[in-house]
């Protein structure tokens, strides 16, 4: 089933949660509704499952409009982020409900549910929990049970509000891959709410990201993280580094800092932002960028290595006054940056903003790949 | 003291041990502990001492003849009989009146949350002449429901009345905390699967409010047992069909009988604390199972 989202509008009190919002979830997909909170993703979720009614605007499944449908009537798995499941029924019972909510003529026969009940069991991998309660269960159990009720009716559509929220960091991976798996098997058109970019690019096939009731962008998780198109996005889509200044003759400058910007016929001010994996370090600067930053703080853990550095001699906007690069392990080795020291950015590919333009423009300069990442000059 | 000994065993062993320098906000569990268990002694415990003493002094033939005189016999069931219907109905009434004071927002709400407690601030032989002047014949509520054959002053009906009154808040003030955390995804999680509403409330909603009613039902129960002020103005204490247990202990103290009336009252202490007991026990259980601890 398709999802079709037309300018819905929602306000609660003086706060306008949803701002126009109109979207288009593809059949069979898993879409990430992606943002920080308050920015208005969840009440869209629960606008679609028929949770919340919007003040203006139009939901409909397959072309159906479903606005003024029931929950109970728009056939939905809905998962919340603290499970909800019903503390005083076994976990068996708690898969069963939604089959013995059924209208008596539609409902299955005792012995259809209790089949159906100990598949769904045997699917989350829990079978020897059946005649446990809740309570008895760890969140990542719960979580699963929760899936399980939401799915046991066959619902076309499956809705997630934050899925693993509640969960540590270890458990929520499992499960993550574990959701995955089970959209690929059953095909329904998903939908999960997340404020974790990571998650949303890991495991959907489609992100929407929104901040204050709008939708800045719609896209694959590979091609939104290559091409954000808006500051928002940006910032929100992991660590990035940014120079704001002045741009004259195709160089951007700011204080001691300065880059050249092939190609680019702008004048006036602009922000360059770049992504730690785009930038290396140097000892010394290079022809086209003179960036410098002393060391602040450097984390080895992961497969790179992590070196914050604070300008010197101009300043960033954003994080803290903060930039964050990643370097290699064997880069790492080789170098040996400690605190306190004296290191130049050497850009690679960068993202030009200016003015209130919100697209911005890709800047790459070749020479770089080129530029030696260590220059022992002593 | 060899009490508070005892007591520290009890104390779950997360907790520090009651000599060492806990990092504990209140400081002196030995004191502390000391303090209150003599207050239970001196407040309740000492009185039911004293009735437990006027009781054995009588043989148990004595014991066994006054409390099974007929007409106090009589007393007992009229008196369990409406504090039975007093207590049914403030499990449904009190039920609603809770839902509607945590879940919907009106104008005076905060207005009736107060007065819900009421008849614990208003002396009871006041609340007793208030009802029986509004349902006396001629009174507000009495003209109207003589006219369609109702008597409820001075009648059976008139003690259910007294004793509704008095003990409504204890089912209030029992399901009103359990409803407001009652969790709203609870509800819509049932509603996603398609429950209709009849159903939420059945399978979802009432199983978790039910241990509280039952505590609020089984406490306005053992209060109206023991219900005396606010009945006796309107039960009319007719021998045999409108008397209470309470008054019959009242009687046999204005007969200078105390041995007699510790008897009496020992029987209804037994019921309510018997009552309690086994309503606490079987709670406990019941949790423990879906808790699993």
């Amino acid at each position: 089933m398709t999802i079709t989202v037309d300018g819905i509008n929602k306000r609660f009190g003086q706060f306008q949660a949803l701002n126009n919002v109109s979207l288009n979830i593809p059949e069979g997909k898993l879409t990430a509704l992606l943002g920080p909170s308050g920015s208005g993703k969840t009440t869209l979720l629960r606008i679609i499952a028929g949770l919340e009614s919007a003040d203006s605007g139009r939901v409909a499944f397959s072309g159906k409009d479903v606005t003024k449908l029931h929950v109970r009537d728009r056939n939905i798995g809905f998962v919340f982020q603290h499970y909800a499941l019903f503390r005083h029924m076994t976990v068996a019972q708690n898969i069963a409900f939604g089959l013995e909510s059924l209208p008596r003529k539609q409902r299955p026969p005792k012995a259809e549910i209790q089949k159906r009940v100990s598949e769904l069991l045997d699917m989350i991998q829990l079978p020897h929990r059946a005649q446990r309660f809740p309570a008895q269960l760890s969140g990542g159990q719960k979580q699963r049970v929760a899936l399980a009720r939401s799915i046991a009716t066959r619902p076309k559509i499956l809705l997630l509000d934050e899925p693993f929220g509640a969960l540590d960091a270890k458990v929520r991976k499992d499960l993550r891959r574990w959701l995955r798996n089970l959209h690929d098997e059953f095909h329904f058109t998903s939908i999960f709410v997340t404020h974790d970019q990571e998650e949303a690019l890991e495991l959907s096939d489609q992100v929407v990201v929104m901040s204050q009731g709008n939708v800045e962008q719609v896209n694959e998780p590979t091609e939104l993280y290559a091409r954000p198109d808006s500051r928002f996005v940006f910032n929100f889509l992991g660590q990035v580094n940014v120079l704001s200044g002045e741009v004259k003759h195709g160089s951007l400058s700011q204080g001691n800092a300065r880059v050249t910007l092939p190609g680019i016929q702008h004048q006036g001010s602009a922000q360059l932002y770049l992504r730690p994996h785009e930038v290396r370090l140097a000892t010394v600067p290079a022809e086209h960028a003179n960036l410098p930053l002393r060391i602040e703080a450097v984390s080895l853990i992961g497969s790179e290595v992590r070196v914050e550095l604070r300008p010197e001699g101009w300043t960033s906007e954003g994080s803290d006054d903060i930039w964050e690069v990643g370097i290699s392990h064997a880069e790492f080795n080789d170098q040996r940056p400690t605190r306190g020291d004296l290191r130049y950015a050497v850009p690679e590919v960068g993202h030009l903003f200016t003015g209130k333009d919100t697209q911005p423009e890709t800047v790459s300069w070749a020479e770089a790949k080129s530029f030696p990442r260590v220059r022992l000059i002593n | 003291m060899s009490t508070a000994n005892q007591a520290s065993a009890v104390i779950p062993q997360r907790w520090p041990r009651i000599g060492s320098r806990s990092k504990r906000v209140l400081p002196g569990f030995g004191l502390s502990l000391g303090i209150s268990l003599l207050f239970i002694s001196l407040i309740l415990m000492l009185p039911l001492t004293g009735l437990v003493m006027e009781v054995s002094a009588m043989s148990f033939d004595q014991f066994w003849f006054v409390i099974t005189d007929p007409r106090v016999v009589a007393s007992y069931k009229v008196t369990a009989l409406a504090a039975l219907a007093a207590s049914l109905f403030n499990g449904l009434f009190g039920l609603l009146l809770a839902w509607v004071l945590v879940r919907y927002e009106f104008p005076g709400k905060r207005l009736i949350d107060a007065v819900v407690d009421l008849p614990f601030a208003l002396p009871t032989a006041v609340a007793g002449i208030v009802l029986a002047t509004l349902f006396a014949e001629n009174g507000w509520y009495g003209q109207w429901l003589s006219k369609l054959g109702i008597e409820v002053a001075f009648t059976p009906v008139g003690i259910v009345v007294a004793m509704a009154f008095t003990s409504l808040p204890f089912v209030v003030r029992t399901v009103q905390p359990v409803l407001e955390e009652l969790a709203p995804e609870d509800e819509e999680a049932a509603v996603s699967l398609g429950a209709s509403d009849a159903l939420v409330f059945r399978r979802v909603i009432f199983p978790a409010l039910w241990p509280a009613l039952l505590t609020g039902v089984a406490l306005s129960f053992t209060r109206s047992l023991g219900e005396f002020g606010a009945v006796i103005f309107i039960a009319g204490n007719m021998p045999y069909v409108s008397e209470v247990t309470s008054l019959m202990i009242f009687v046999r103290l204005q007969e200078y009988d105390y041995a007699a009336a510790s008897a009496i009252a020992s029987v209804v202490l037994l019921v309510s604390l018997v009552m309690l007991f086994a309503i606490t026990l079987w709670q406990a259980r019941y949790l423990k199972r879906i808790e699993g601890r």
